[in-house]
């Protein structure tokens, strides 16, 4: 540790915290800069992968079940086999990630050893800490977290998140959770944009958040890392929903290779994402589809919120 | 006010656009070929070259960015947009992908492999240094990023960076040959101009540094003078009615 035996605890300032030496967090963003505009696909196997990057995605998510069979089948769910995401990564060309269950920071280690682009801390996995989450300052390799809020988001970034997707609620094709949580980050930078710089102080305070980054946030007017969308996108509207409401992009998981026809979906989903803004491309992609995976209703009390399971 | 077109597929194309903006100088986004019309530079911007390639595809942008190239307007790509000007690119997806092509030379796709060994290092840029001026070293920032392993010899080389010849070696032996009778370290290029088109392998829209970009509209500029006044400035996106967008920030 550097500082070590100064006797004096590392303040914020020149980047002591964020910055390590072999991959600098300017590095780490990066990665999801170019990652912006595009759509990141849940696949749990080779073949899917080459669909997803046929498609155009520009990332896959390495799983062994997507979320909706994790919900469907319930037990403990961990990291994939290290050798199902080796044989992914052989197969694409784009970059790779994989999820790592929450506070498990030995699965994300594995997954740095086994050369993976990005790491999901991810609820959806079944948490392996209810009370800390992996600290990924200690880590070359960039994560993305998820958050339902601002002070949810802005404390992921101060343990080292180079990468903030909404939760919403995986596995259940339904957009509600992840238009809840967007507008609730985004309504919070509103109002945080307006604010007296006095008035900063309790609002940090209020919303649990480190004061730095949020005195940041006010005066970028957004996050200060790379903003998904994530957890129930099934259509390419879902998807342009999103884009709309301000995310930089939008991760799929079962909402592709759930559906009738998962390569026509894809592409549709990836062009929406582009042209977010234009109805008419968002019409033409959107005919003919095929079948949406099954949605799950949320008013119904049996089903398990996964966004819930961290804080 | 100069215009500059932003290729707005996917990836870094707020980045440039802010960039730009700095700089004074407005930049539109394009998506449809139909909007190449209204720009006389463009920029290809950092991404999956996979995805962009796609959606170039779909709604088939690629003759008209190789007819932009073929007039000799400024292009210039960084990263993924290198690998779209190259006329070759190698360890591309199975399957291959389409490329713009123009600038002669070889792109290694992910030349310096996946995000861990992505990084940030110190490029000498003498060439931008003595017509832009500042420090003679430029913040470049790589990004799973690509390399030219070969050049033609209408190509300048603007910038390089020193690896391992045997890296060099296993990654394509069709360079043997010419590499045998080097020594141990060796060099590939990561920044190039070729006439008017303008290859780099990193992201100088990541770094608060604007010289490549400001070099860039210079190409421009000496290029559309007779044809800037009768530019029609930009109607070409939707979105540029909103507000100004708001960018990330550079981290230092």
């Amino acid at each position: 540790m550097e500082g070590e035996g100064s006797g004096v605890v590392t303040v914020y300032g020149n980047g002591a915290i964020t910055e390590t030496k072999k991959s600098p967090f300017s590095v780490k963003v990066g990665l999801a800069q170019m990652l912006r505009g595009g759509v990141i696909m849940d696949v749990v196997n080779a073949e899917q992968a080459r669909i997803a990057e046929e498609a155009g995605a520009c990332a896959v998510m390495a799983l062994e079940r997507v979320p909706a069979d994790i919900r469907a089948q319930g037990g403990v769910a961990r990291m994939s086999d290290p050798q199902l995401i080796k044989e992914i990564k052989r197969a694409v060309t784009i970059p790779v990630m994989a999820k790592a269950r929450i506070g498990h920071f030995v699965e994300a280690q594995i997954l740095e050893a086994i050369g993976i682009d990005y790491v999901d801390e991810s609820e959806v996995l079944t948490l392996a800490d209810d009370a800390n989450h992996i600290n990924k300052h200690n880590f070359r390799i960039p994560f993305v977290c998820g958050c339902r809020n601002l002070g949810e988001a802005l404390r992921r970034i101060r343990e080292g998140a180079a990468m903030i997707r909404t939760k919403g609620e995986a596995g259940t094709g339904n957009i509600i959770e992840a238009v809840r949580h967007v507008r609730s980050v985004m309504s919070d930078i509103r109002v945080l944009r307006n604010m007296d710089d006095d008035e900063v102080f309790t609002f940090a305070k209020n919303i649990a958040a480190p004061y730095d980054l949020v005195m940041q946030t006010k005066q970028l007017g957004r996050l200060p890392v790379v903003h998904f969308a994530a957890g129930g996108v099934a259509t390419p509207a879902d998807a342009a929903l999103m884009m709309q409401l301000g995310c930089d992009g939008v991760f799929v998981g079962s909402g592709v290779f759930k559906s009738g026809d998962p390569a026509k979906r894809a592409r549709a989903i990836v062009q929406a994402v582009t042209h977010y803004s234009d109805p008419e491309v968002l019409a033409e992609v959107s005919c003919g589809l095929g079948e949406a995976m099954v949605g799950i209703n949320l008013n119904d009390v049996n089903v398990e919120r996964f966004a819930n399971r961290s804080e | 006010m100069a215009v500059v077109g932003v290729l707005a597929l996917q990836g870094s194309f707020n980045e440039h656009i802010a960039a730009l903006r700095r700089l004074g100088v407005k930049g539109v986004e394009i998506r449809k070929p139909e909007q190449l019309h209204t720009v006389t530079s463009l920029i290809i911007p950092g991404g999956e070259s996979t995805t962009m390639a796609k959606l170039a595809e779909y709604h088939n942008l690629f003759p008209a960015l190789r007819e932009f190239v073929r007039m000799g307007k400024p292009v210039w790509g960084t990263c993924a947009g290198l690998i779209f000007l190259a006329n070759k690119a190698i360890g591309q997806k199975t399957g291959g992908q389409d490329l713009v092509g123009g600038l002669d030379c070889t792109v290694h796709r992910n030349f310096f492999g996946s995000q861990i060994q992505s990084f940030e290092t110190e490029l000498s840029v003498p060439q931008l240094a003595s017509q832009e001026g500042g420090p003679e070293t430029f913040r470049g920032i790589f990004i799973r990023a690509p390399a030219i392993i070969e050049a033609g010899p209408e190509v300048q080389v603007l910038a390089d960076y020193p690896v391992s010849s045997d890296r060099l070696l296993s990654f394509d032996s069709s360079i043997k040959d010419k590499m045998e009778n080097t020594e141990e370290e060796s060099k590939v290029i990561v920044a190039v101009r070729q006439g008017n088109i303008l290859g780099t392998a990193f992201h100088p829209e990541l770094t608060a540094d604007t010289r490549w970009h400001s070099y860039f509209v210079k190409i421009s500029m000496e290029i559309g003078e007779e044809t800037l006044s009768s530019l029609v400035p930009a109607q070409v996106s939707t979105n540029h009615n909103q507000l100004a967008p708001i960018d990330l920030p550079i981290f230092q």
